[in-house]
């Protein structure tokens, strides 16, 4: 099983394209076999983009013979997340208002991506405008978990992650939000990475929630997530809230945690989050309180830390994720691109504005169009957005504190495993229970990865290690250590996809 | 008691250009009281004195040199336009206002 | 249409509030938020990009030029320039505007709290400014299928978005109660002089007629004595003429409303240039929800104590300052003065006299013959087609003896046609006055055997009849000689 291309990790297939050993065209054929034989079930990609993915291992092959010296991930094949914008692929941020819009631009992510010479292999599903927790939002396709196809694979990145963990694509790029790339990560047993917010471009990422919005590496180990992380990451002059500051080593954290060595590290548990376990999953909470033993066992300190300001990352992150889509969401108007409804010559612009987004968005994106222009609306403004923001500011000082006394927190990533499709589309609140311990993090700005830690139910349990600003290595470095102490990496131990 | 009404419903709705179905009109009334309901816990927390927080990282004085770049080619500007013409994007009537 | 007082009328029984928001352009070479260029008459949708036409996931950089231009403003005009401030997203739908918000200021402007004090009939008014802030410009949308290319009656409009993105500075007065009956001069006389500081700051062209500097009037009326009445917003009042008699109908308007007993509604009016005449817009009922907050895609700016002093003390002379040295350099009264400043004449005459002539010709040319067509032609005086080096060139043909005033007028008209400069105009249409001696005495002998009698006049000492003799000769020379001369050869031939 090993020998197959689509097992090895991202380290592994960069190594062996460098070294002679595979062709890049080698190891894109692979994956876009992959995809063809399984993503009729799994259902991760909107587009694939086989000529493109080839093309740029064509160009890696022909750049090695000539003996150029080539990026660490060259000829590594990636899956996008369909909210970053790439130039003449279609980008649909899984809505309907976009179909059919091919961009003329990339985004910063994306000439990252091609400047690294990684074939862009197609662009992955997620719950539209990245607003979800289940990916059973998006307009065009219910991606499935791969480990279980009655089940949710995460969201917003769950095209992402179950691309990764059906071995797919060894690497995809997620954005997170409130929670969109780790959750997916733990419910799909991959590893996920939210990175301090700004020390990536956010330019040519559709905006969500523009003071939230991260993109980030989505993989099958830290290490493999470090390395892209630092293709992916630095200052862009084109994103104003982007940080002009050297990217955290992570890669050389990765390797670091490896060793399994955590002695000296000490590690906060979070006392609010405790006190929410008896609504999670005891499955859940099992395997997090395992992992924590494990932890402790590999010399890390554990320390408990008060965060009291915690409990109110919901409802803060509720007015102001929604506030910041209400007006980013105010362009899909059916002027300039994308879908135009009922200009039938018998309705006016505004009718047909109205009609357009009517019939281009779901209802996740109307109900949060909705309650954002409710929480900015007359009179509303300082008493829920600006009372949030200074609620972000509470959170950020318990964050603050707490690595005063400790290198990173822990958590469990998500409260629940992957939950059945339909389980929680009809109770908003409860979807967004799902992203109760990864919005602190996307408040406070500070970096967060999820990886995983074991099984409950038989799906996977993702553990949450979340760093101070600019901190993102420490998190890489825990979060290889967990791996170092599992026989196989628990991505491995998927069940197979039947190939078709 | 509801925080949210029917029509104040409708009135966002308008106000986001969404038209809106009666029976999402009722779907999002009931939601969105369950989700203002837990954001009213807010207006607990004692935040006098506090200063908003919108980013990581305070960013201050962060600007652009007045150099112009290429702009785009006015048919990749276009291409992607629901309708177009004389070089420009077309709607129909505007009913709102007299310019 | 609405009723109408007599103006005179309507300011015995109410007094005016007045307020004005400018809007002007600035001169940037690129966009307020991306590398796009700004220049003017460029085709269609030719100068945007991602970001000006918010494509999905396109970010805004401010603009730094744009900043230092609007603090410029704000010092030139008194204010004190924020110590921390802000961009913020005004949430409004309109197919001019890409992002359907406009990054713009709101509760923490750039600049604040100054004034401009302006002179109307030699009285000084003092015009308190509330806020400078920098925002955004909209695109420009062509209403089709109208009689009269006009929102109304169009069947669509089409949207060009070279326009969108170019940095506007607004400018807002506090109320300005105390004008009386000279509300419509002190209102174009904040205008105009708003407009010579920024252009004296070099940081826009401020062409009112290509929409760089556009105005907004508020106003409103209540009797002596009584709290300040409902005001109306008329927009779209692009001419400093248009500021006045946009100003003066709304006096009118409201006055007979009131007299009524008719409450004015707080609403939004457009101003049209055709008529003169406000008409009711989008009532302000919807519009105001504009759901302000502050942009997250932005960085806040905290403007340096050293970089604005710096700025300060860059500054140029200001027009109130420089009318004051300009009026003692070309040795004018007061009253000539204000003549000068009210026919907006300052830098025409500067340029003038800069290209080489006297101040009195200059100012003799600009507020007499030329002030005269352009009020004949409805336009400003600057908007006439003849340049300061043109009228420099007029008069010094004048000096040379080589026009007769007669006869520069005549050229003004082909200057003013297109026909090219004075000395060309003057060789097209054969215009110079008829300095060959020989020419004039043949002309002069010719009158004379046409005129036995009035020739038997003068030669018995009644000078004064050399008159007709002298129009006879003009007559015959088509105006072109010059009249002393042909007396001198009368005299001479006659005494
Ligand atoms: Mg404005
Ligand atoms: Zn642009």
């Amino acid at each position: 099983m090993s020998d197959r291309i689509v097992d090895k990790t991202a380290a592994e297939l960069a190594a062996d394209i460098r070294e002679g050993r595979l062709t890049a065209v080698a190891v894109t054929t692979a994956f876009l076999d992959r995809i063809a034989a399984v993503d009729g079930t799994v259902k991760a990609f909107l587009h694939v983009d086989r000529e493109g993915a080839l093309a740029t291992a064509r160009e890696v092959d022909e750049a090695l013979a000539r003996g150029e010296e080539l990026g660490p991930l060259a000829g590594v094949p990636i899956a996008v997340k369909d909210v970053v914008v790439t130039k003449g692929l279609p980008t649909t941020a899984a809505s309907k208002i976009l179909e059919g819009w091919i961009p003329p631009y990339d985004a910063t992510i994306t000439e990252r991506i091609k400047a690294a010479k990684m074939p862009i292999l197609g662009k992955t599903n997620l719950d539209e405008f990245a607003m979800g927790s289940s990916t059973e939002y998006s307009a065009y396709a219910q991606t499935v978990n791969p480990w279980d196809t009655a089940r949710i694979p995460g969201g917003s990145g769950g095209g992402s992650a179950a691309a990764v963990a059906a071995k797919m694509a060894p690497l995809a790029i997620g954005t997170d939000t409130g929670g969109s790339i780790r959750q997916p990560g733990a419910v799909t047993g991959t590893f996920g990475a939210k990175p301090t917010y700004g020390s990536n471009s956010r330019y040519g990422l559709i905006a969500f929630s523009s003071s939230l919005d991260t993109p980030g590496p989505v993989s099958r180990n830290a290490l493999d997530g470090a390395l892209l992380h630092e293709v992916i990451s630095g200052y862009d002059p084109r994103d104003s809230t982007a940080i002009d500051a050297p990217v955290p080593p992570v890669v050389a954290a990765a390797k670091a945690g490896a060793d399994g060595d955590l002695s000296g590290v000490k590690l906060g548990v979070v006392k609010e989050f405790d006190q929410t376990f008896d609504a999670a999953e005891p499955g859940v909470v099992e395997a997090y309180r395992q992992a924590v033993e494990q932890l402790a066992k590999l010399g890390a300190e554990i320390v408990e830390v008060s965060c009291p300001s915690f409990s109110y990352a919901l409802p803060t992150y509720y007015l102001i994720a929604p506030s910041e889509a209400s007006s980013n969401l105010a362009r899909y108007d059916g002027v300039r691109y994308g879908l135009r409804a009922g200009d039938d010559g018998r309705h006016g612009l505004e009718e047909v504005m109205s009609l357009t987004r009517e019939a281009g968005f779901g209802p996740e994106v109307k109900r949060r169009i909705i309650l954002g222009t409710y929480a900015l609306s007359a009179g509303y403004v300082d008493a829920f957005y600006g009372k949030a923001q200074k609620v972000r500011t509470l959170i950020k000082r318990d964050f603050e504190a707490a690595f005063e006394r400790v290198d990173a927190l822990i958590s469990p990533t998500t409260p629940f495993i992957a939950f059945k499709f339909g389980e929680r589309t009809g109770d908003p609140y409860q979807m967004y229970l799902a992203d109760l311990y990864t919005i602190p993090t996307n408040l406070y700005g500070g970096p967060g990865v999820s990886v995983p830690v074991g099984l409950s139910e038989g799906m996977p349990v993702g553990l949450q290690v979340m760093g101070p600003v600019m901190g993102d290595d420490i998190t890489y470095r825990v979060a290889a250590a967990v791996e170092s102490t599992q026989d196989t990496l628990l991505a491995d131990t998927a069940p197979e996809i039947e190939e078709q | 008691m509801s925080t949210i009404s029917r029509e104040e419903v409708a009135h966002l709705a308008r106000l986001a250009r969404l038209e809106v179905t009666d029976d999402e009109l009722d779907a999002f009334a009931g939601q969105l009281d369950v989700i203002l309901e837990s954001m009213k816990t807010l207006a607990e927390v004692d935040t006098d004195g506090v200063q908003p927080t919108s980013h990581a990282v305070p960013l201050v004085n962060v600007f652009r040199e007045d150099r112009p770049q290429p702009s785009l080619p006015r048919d990749a500007v276009l291409a992607g336009a629901p309708d177009t013409a004389e070089d420009r994007f077309r709607v129909p009537r505007i009913l709102d206002e007299e310019a | 249409m609405s009723r109408l007082n007599d103006y005179d009328k309507a300011v015995e029984t109410y007094e005016p509030v007045l307020g004005l928001e400018t809007h002007i352009e600035l001169d940037t070479n690129t966009k307020m938020f991306c590398g796009c260029s700004t220049a003017f008459g460029a085709e269609p949708n030719t100068q945007t990009c991602p970001v000006c036409l918010a494509l999905p996931g396109a970010l805004p950089v401010a603009n730094k030029a744009a900043i230092e231009a609007t603090v410029k403003i704000g010092l030139a005009l008194n204010c004190h320039i924020a110590e921390w401030t802000r961009f913020a997203r005004k949430n409004y739908f309109y197919p001019d505007m890409p992002k359907n918000f406009q990054t713009s200021q709101y509760e923490e402007p750039l600049c604040e709290n100054g004034y401009v004090e302006v002179a109307v009939d030699g009285v000084d008014y003092r015009i308190e400014i509330e806020r400078v802030h920098l925002e955004e410009d909209t695109g420009k949308t062509l209403h089709v299928g109208g009689a009269t290319g006009r929102i109304h009656g169009a069947t669509e409009s089409l949207v060009d978005y070279n326009r969108a993105g170019i940095p506007l500075v607004e400018i807002v007065t506090k109320p300005v109660p105390g004008t009386g009956a000279l509300a419509p001069e002190v209102a174009k006389a904040y205008v105009a002089e708003l407009r010579d500081i920024v252009r004296s700051l070099g940081v826009s062209d401020v062409r009112m007629e290509q929409g760089s500097l556009r105005c907004d009037v508020n106003l409103s009326l209540n009797k002596p004595g009584e709290e300040w009445g409902t005001r109306t917003e008329t927009k779209n009042v692009n001419s400093l003429r248009s500021v006045e008699r946009a100003v003066r109908y709304e006096v009118r308007r409201q006055s007979a409303l009131l007299d009524d007993g008719v409450k004015i509604i707080q609403e939004t009016r457009h101003f049209h240039e055709s008529t003169g005449e406000t008409s009711p817009g989008r009532s302000k009922e919807e519009a105001t929800d504009y759901r302000y907050f502050p942009e997250p895609d932005l960085a806040v700016m905290e403007p340096s104590r050293e970089w604005v002093e710096e700025l300060r003390a860059g500054l140029p002379e200001l027009p109130r300052k420089r009318r004051e040295r300009l009026q003692a350099t070309w040795g004018l009264g007061d009253k000539e003065m204000q003549s000068v400043v009210n026919a907006d004449a300052v830098g025409l005459i500067e340029a003038t006299v800069a290209a080489g002539t006297t101040p009195t010709g200059a100012v003799k040319w600009w507020l007499g013959e030329l002030s005269r067509r352009a009020n004949e032609a409805g336009a400003e005086l600057g908007a006439l087609a003849i340049t300061p080096e043109q009228v420099a060139e007029l008069q010094g043909m004048v000096d040379d003896g080589r026009l007769n005033d007669k006869l520069a007028r005549q050229v003004i008209d082909g200057v003013l046609a297109g026909e090219g400069s004075p000395v060309e105009v003057a060789a097209k249409r054969g215009l110079e006055v008829v300095s060959d001696t020989g020419a004039l005495e043949a002309a002069v002998d010719e009158a004379i055997s046409a005129n036995p009698a009035v020739a038997e006049k003068i030669r018995g000492g009644t000078h004064a009849a050399a008159g007709v003799l002298i129009g006879a000769v003009m007559k015959a020379t088509k105006g072109q000689a010059d009249a002393g001369t042909v007396r001198k050869i009368i005299l001479e031939k006659l005494g």
